[in-house]
């Protein structure tokens, strides 16, 4: 969803960080996106390309580092993989999940120079 | 170019873009140039570490509105639902009913035009519009800087009309006390399971235009139960704005979370 604003969030802090960073021009960037963010990684990536146009992002290559989604069953009492959000538990059924790991979306490290 | 966060909508830092504007096709060129001239020895790639969340920027202006809301003991409530689903006449038909004992704002989302605002002031309380043009959610920031123009009163309700979109305003969150889902009646009870995101950020839901069931094939117990599934804390409200069927229970809701903004913790 919205990939196309999250790229603007994500130039945004790429210049942010290119003043208190010393960098002029980023060549790669690393994303961590969870398996639980509604995050379409194939519009991303296209968005990606179209928002970095111009920018000190020009041309830089997109790295994305799927995380799966993990969540705490209560009645199982224990973790159990996730593909989507609101999965029922794959061993009980139960919808009493709470999600603990994959609805992350971050910026994780940048080549520069 | 905004004075107080002084945020240029993003551009502030785009001196880059300044230079090579000018130069057109030759900017590459120049800006090597520009690099050996100015930072000889600068090894060319090295590695930066961010650990930075994407949505980080619009949860820290999100933070300063929930502050600004808790100060004034405000209650600010986020409307999003699909575009269509009566919105802008709930929210005309729930101000005419409360405008009298309460001080009201609205803050208007759209892509274009003012018309809701225009509807919303046709009822006598401050409205603002923002057209979010290009963008299909509103943003804490443009909320931050739509309180500084309304200027809302202490113990106020400010309702926030979101872009009629079930995807994207899920995501970020603008300051308020809780996000209510309105689903009408004409859209299909599947909404909730379809655009799970929204329904399992919303606290309460509003099943809208039901003096239109008659007419319909509508499953009310089945999207009740679609929206439980996806968010078993969510609760849920009938109603037809039209007809004034339901409203009291919602206007219930409004005055018991009003109510609760309004004391005083230590």
């Amino acid at each position: 969803m919205h990939e196309m604003s999250l790229c603007e969030s994500i130039l945004q802090v790429l210049e942010q960080q290119a003043e208190a960073q010393q960098y002029r021009k980023v060549k790669t960037v690393w994303l961590e996106i969870g398996a639980l963010a509604s995050i379409e990684t194939e519009a991303l990536r296209f968005s990606f390309d179209i928002v970095m146009q111009g920018s000190l992002a020009d041309h830089a290559q997109l790295e994305i580092i799927e995380v799966p989604g993990q969540a705490w069953c209560m009645p199982c009492s224990r973790n159990v993989v996730v593909q989507q959000l609101y999965d029922l538990c794959p061993h009980c059924g139960s919808h009493q999940l709470q999600v603990n790991s994959g609805d992350q979306m971050r910026i994780k490290e940048l080549e520069v120079e | 170019m905004c004075g107080v966060c002084g945020c240029g909508e993003g551009h502030s830092h785009s001196h880059d873009h300044d230079h090579e504007h000018p130069h057109d096709h030759e900017h590459h060129e120049h800006e090597h140039d520009a690099m050996h001239s100015h930072a000889p020895g600068l090894s060319p790639k090295r590695m930066v570490q961010i650990e930075q969340d994407i949505l980080a920027k619009n949860n820290r202006y999100a933070a300063e509105n929930r502050r600004y809301f808790g100060e004034r003991g405000m209650l600010a409530l986020n409307l999003v639902s699909s575009p269509g689903s009566g919105k802008t006449t709930l929210l005309t038909e729930t101000i005419a009913r409360l405008k009298d004992d309460f001080d009201i704002t609205v803050i208007e989302g759209d892509q274009q035009t003012a018309r809701d605002a225009e509807r919303i002031r046709a009822t006598g309380v401050p409205a603002l519009q923002i057209n979010t043009g290009k963008g299909c959610h509103l943003d804490a920031h443009r909320v931050g800087h739509a309180l500084e123009t309304l200027q809302p009163k202490n113990h106020s309700l400010l309702f926030i009309e979101n872009v009629g979109n079930l995807v994207c305003p899920s995501a970020f969150d603008l300051g308020e006390a809780h996000k209510v889902v309105i689903l009408s009646v004409t859209e299909g009870e599947d909404k909730p399971i379809k655009y799970p995101d929204m329904f399992h950020a919303a606290d309460l839901m509003i099943l809208n235009k039901t003096d239109l069931l008659p007419y319909l094939d509508f499953d009310s117990e089945q999207c009740i139960q679609y929206a439980k599934q996806v968010n078993p804390r969510i609760k849920i409200l009938s109603l037809s704005a039209k007809t004034g069927e339901g409203m009291d229970s919602w206007l219930r809701w409004l005055k018991a979370e009003l109510e609760l903004q309004r004391i005083d913790y230590a």
